[in-house]
């Protein structure tokens, strides 16, 4: 299983898929250039770089664990800890994939992607170190709280966890019923079912995707949204 | 009605996002786009299904936060 998103990969084609084309390739910039050929060599040079890369992700790590302070519950050794762990990792990644850079940004930015999604997936594996909510609860009556439905308002809650639940019930498969659920319902962060169910972001996303289209079709066809256009053709969806 | 306009908000879905696969691999590519022109409409002009994709998922969009910041703070 994969620690994180892969982001490594051959952006050009991925960018197959993307509207408006990819990146574009340019002459590296001199930092680029210089951390290039120190990673790409070898000796106390290599070591010495690959030093230095791991200096600057700790560096990242932590201030992106920092920016999100509030919305994890980690904090001190442990969650230096974790800053090393995204810093180790991005490392190696780096230095692994270092051929595949295409030059379409700078190294840096490039690097800093590995660290910044590694901080992700650590962080939603974590989630389950001290989980607020356990996978499967399906407590429905927490549903209105995630779209803004005071306590108070009564016949609103009862209405939208009636036609939610069986839209949920009749349109949706198994697997979309239990990640809507767990997502939605329950609250689990997207990256921590991820962790928990050994998939992708990717995956979980496309099956959250289909999985509001049908939803919004189903809630739109008894009267409670308006008909969308855009949702009449998945085929035209582009996310697989 | 807020809270049934906030599930349609939620429910709706673009048919040009990408997902996050793809929207991850050009992230690092996005993000400069965006710090050469800060109002995000030439990255959004170059990449319309990531543009979508950012403003319907949440941790690709956490993601991309956290990345544009660090990358226009330039710590190395």
């Amino acid at each position: 299983m994969r620690s994180a998103d892969d982001p490594g990969g051959d952006a050009g084609a991925a960018c197959g898929g993307v509207r408006g084309g990819g990146g574009t390739r340019r002459e590296p910039d001199e930092q680029t250039a210089q951390w290039l050929a120190a990673l790409g060599g070898s000796g106390s040079a290599r070591e010495q770089a690959v030093t230095r890369l791991h200096e600057l992700l700790l560096r990242v790590a932590r201030a992106e664990l920092g920016r999100r302070a509030g919305r994890h519950p980690i904090t001190g050794p442990e969650l230096d800890d974790l800053a090393y762990q995204a810093a180790d990792d991005a490392v190696l990644a780096i230095t692994t994939k270092l051929g595949e850079f295409r030059g379409e940004s700078q190294f840096t930015t490039w690097a800093y992607r590995f660290v910044v999604l590694e901080v992700s997936s650590k962080l939603g594996r974590h989630f389950w170190q001290r989980p607020t909510v356990a996978l499967d609860t399906a407590d429905w009556e927490r549903l209105p709280d995630r779209f803004g439905i005071s306590p108070v308002d009564h016949a609103e809650r009862r209405d939208l966890i009636a036609a939610v639940r069986r839209a949920v019930d009749q349109e949706l498969t198994e697997r979309q019923r239990r990640v809507f659920i767990a997502i939605v319902v329950d609250g689990i962060p997207l990256d921590a079912l991820v962790a928990q169910l050994g998939s992708s972001r990717n995956a979980i996303y496309k099956i959250m995707f289909d999985a509001r289209r049908k939803l919004r079709a189903a809630l739109a066809a008894n009267g409670y949204l308006t008909a969308s256009a855009q949702e009449a053709d998945p085929e035209h969806h582009q996310v697989r | 009605m807020a809270g049934w306009d906030e599930l349609d908000r939620f429910l709706q879905t673009d048919p040009r996002d990408v997902g996050c696969e793809q929207a991850l691999q050009i992230l690092h590519v996005y993000v400069e786009a965006v710090l050469d022109d800060e109002t995000g409409a030439e990255a959004a002009r170059r990449y319309p299904g990531v543009e979508a994709h950012l403003l319907s998922c949440g941790p690709c969009a956490e993601d991309y936060e956290g990345l544009l910041l660090v990358a226009r703070a330039d710590l190395a």
